[in-house]
């Protein structure tokens, strides 16, 4: 390996990446619009569900219970609906995706055996909404009954009653708001890192063979490895400009809490960038039509990246074959390192599973890279 | 190191196919230290092929070259070390300008700083590019690209210079700026061997191939060529080139017949006795007091007189 031809590549590649302005583009500003959209438009986080409510006794006590759902803050109450018809066709416009029912004998039952049933319907197509709207439902009437059976004890002139008064404590670690931002926008930062490098490097040996440059290039003594490095070069600068944009506007615009150490950030960064850039390359020496190479590029990284490295479909609730699957999709590595190193301030020595991960997959793509390309027609 | 009296470049029964095409069939020759060796042939001959193979840059199927002493299907890389290539198509980076493609080529062949400036001053000069230095390659004309090519494989003094058509759309000035460059080379005893579809260009190299379907039909020089040449050749002068070639189509004696621009020129067996006959039979078709004298072979001639292919319509 000649260190003057490698760094002479490198040049020569910085400078056609600076005057291209499609490849600056996709450098630079596709990281940006794909944070905006991301970053804002991703969010496991549901609030002010739309819901009815059929107040079938309108007393004192089901109003009650119509202002606790009110007050929590994660319902919106639109319709007051009057009778069992208007709630279905509320849900048919899509007016609403809960609805409570409150019966006419409601305070009636309560006041004579301290406990009434409620109901509560969903609107079931989207099942993710529909569980967390139910759990908030749960919630609300959990700290409904708190105060009910209190007040009925109370009335009844009997000691509190130590049974059927149970308190959800929720304990909850890391990410104590359980604002699913914090879990989901480092995971972003994965996926945007994984397509934009990908896409960079998946053009820079297409482009010679596209542009007629290749075949004087093969006929230098310049090797095949010192081809590969110096293309790499200037993309892995990009990689980590565009990794310390998008990992700054996780902390400082989203405020995402990073507990970690900057140093561990950048080993697994810097592992990830080798493991991104070289899959592009591998696809751009198979490929030698610039746009052959870049949908390929994009058809590899996006659907794996997006469903199965665990960014919003979680890992654990996947089917065994497909969970087996995921462990081939390199930024599942990538993502957990991420959250890990954000919200609970772990180490290389904690992450050693996944970094060894990145490990084996860089050092595979490597060496496929190295033999990939062939100075030859 | 090619020793005295050893061929510089020695090619033995190279072959290459695409599928069932065989572009080109066991081939050889060999050339001289210091020689402008021309590959000369139709569209489709396989002059493309055979440079790509001598560059290292395709696998031929059979044969051997050896560059330099160095055997270049065992060796390709340590043969690309004294070899340059310019292929036919434009092949620097268009979003470069001259200055940085010059360097970039002289940092792989590893030119130290010094002999790059004044190597890249002299050549810049000679090709006229020096006032372009700072211009993107792209922007230059068709003619200063080649000429950029030139410099750019002539930046690391190579042993061995392959030029795949290298003037093909070039214009005349610039031609000659390369030709200067050439003969320039020669000198300082750099082998070259190009490809070329222009006959004044074949005329030109010390040596040339004739090339057809892939295969070496002659190989001599231009002179020697000439003389090969079956039958003499008469010139007639005339305002209507067609009108002359059409009295004279298949007449006896008439080998063949090639439109020159303002002249036909006309391949008889015997000057003496044919050139009262066809003056006669110019006359008939009302094609009177046309001249009809002997005169040299072009390479043109005798090409299309060896390979016995007309000029088309």
């Amino acid at each position: 390996m000649n260190l003057r031809r490698l760094l002479a590549m490198a040049l020569k590649e910085a400078l056609q990446i600076w005057r291209d302005p499609r490849s600056l583009a996709v450098a630079l500003l596709m990281p940006l619009m794909q944070m905006a959209i991301l970053g804002y438009g991703v969010s496991l986080d549901i609030k002010h569900v739309p819901l009815c409510i059929y107040d079938q006794e309108n007393s004192q006590a089901s109003r009650a219970v119509v202002e606790r759902f009110v007050s929590s803050g994660w319902f919106s109450v639109g319709h007051v609906i009057t009778r069992y018809s208007g709630i279905r066709r509320a849900m048919d416009r899509s007016e609403c995706i809960a609805a409570i029912v409150i019966p006419a004998n409601f305070s009636r039952t309560l006041a004579a055996t301290g406990s009434a049933p409620v109901q509560a319907i969903f609107d079931a197509t989207d099942v993710n909404t529909t569980n967390i709207a139910l759990g908030y439902a749960q919630g609300v009437v959990a700290q409904e009954n708190a105060d009910i059976s209190t007040q009925w004890d109370m009335s009844h002139d009997v000691q509190p009653s130590q049974a059927g008064q149970i308190e959800l404590d929720p304990s909850v670690w890391f990410n104590e708001t359980l604002d699913s931002r914090y879990f989901i926008i480092p995971g972003v930062v994965a996926v945007i890192l994984a397509l934009v490098g990908a896409q960079l490097t998946s053009l820079t040996i297409s482009r010679e063979w596209e542009r007629g440059t290749m075949e004087q290039l093969i006929s230098t003594p310049i090797s095949a490895l010192e081809v590969m490095l110096g293309k790499l070069i200037p993309y892995f600068a990009i990689g980590l400009v565009d990794a310390a944009f998008c990992l700054g506007v996780t902390i400082f615009w989203f405020g995402v809490p990073f507990r970690g150490d900057v140093a561990t950030l950048f080993v697994t960064t810097a592992l990830f960038n080798i493991v991104v850039l070289g899959i592009g390359y591998l696809i751009s020496v198979r490929i030698r039509s610039q746009l052959g190479a870049s949908q390929i590029a994009l058809m590899v990284t996006m659907l794996p990246t997006t469903l199965l490295s665990g960014y919003t479909f979680p890992i654990d609730q996947m089917p065994a074959p497909i969970r087996a699957l995921t462990y081939i999709v390199y930024p599942r590595y990538y993502v957990t390192i991420l959250r890990a190193i954000f919200l609970k301030g772990s180490g290389l020595a904690d992450l050693w599973g996944p970094v060894l991960g990145l490990c084996l997959y860089a050092a595979a793509i490597i060496w496929l890279a190295s033999r990939a390309f062939r100075k030859q027609l | 190191m090619a020793g005295p009296g050893e061929a510089a470049i020695r090619v033995q029964g190279l072959s290459k196919s695409f599928g069932p095409v065989r572009a080109v069939r066991a081939i050889g020759f060999d050339v001289s230290p210091g020689e402008i060796f021309g590959l000369v042939g139709p569209d489709g001959a396989g002059k493309t092929t055979t440079m790509r193979m001598l560059a290292a840059v395709l696998q031929p199927d059979a044969g051997e070259i050896v560059i330099d002493g160095v055997n270049v299907a065992a060796e390709p890389e340590r043969a690309k070390l004294h070899l340059s290539y310019m292929p036919q198509r434009f092949g620097l980076y268009e979003d470069l300008t001259v200055s940085e493609n010059i360097f970039f080529y002289a940092e792989l062949f590893g030119v130290s700083r010094n002999d790059r400036m004044t190597r890249s001053q002299q050549l810049l000069g000679a090709a006229g590019l020096l006032p372009f230095r700072r211009r993107l390659a792209g922007q230059l004309s068709g003619g200063m690209k080649q000429k950029l090519g030139l410099v750019c494989a002539l930046i690391h003094t190579p042993k061995v210079l392959l030029l795949d058509e290298p003037t093909t759309g070039v214009d005349p000035v610039s031609r000659r700026d390369f030709w200067a460059i050439l003969y320039d080379l020669r000198e300082s005893g750099v082998t070259i061997v190009l490809s070329t579809a222009y006959m004044d260009e074949a005329e030109r190299c010390s040596r040339l191939a004739l090339l057809h379907g892939g295969a070496i039909r002659y190989c001599d020089t231009p002179s020697r060529l000439k003389v090969s040449m079956p039958g003499a050749l008469l010139a007639i002068p005339a305002t209507d080139p067609r009108g002359v070639r059409d009295a004279l189509t298949g007449k006896p004696g008439v080998l063949g017949i090639l439109l020159m621009g303002d002249r036909v020129h006309v391949r008889v067996d015997d000057a003496a006795r044919r050139i009262p006959e066809l003056q006669r039979l110019l006359a008939e078709r009302g094609i009177t007091e046309a001249s009809v004298e002997p005169t040299e072979p072009g390479i043109e001639d005798v090409f299309v007189a060896l390979l016995g292919q007309g000029s088309g319509p």
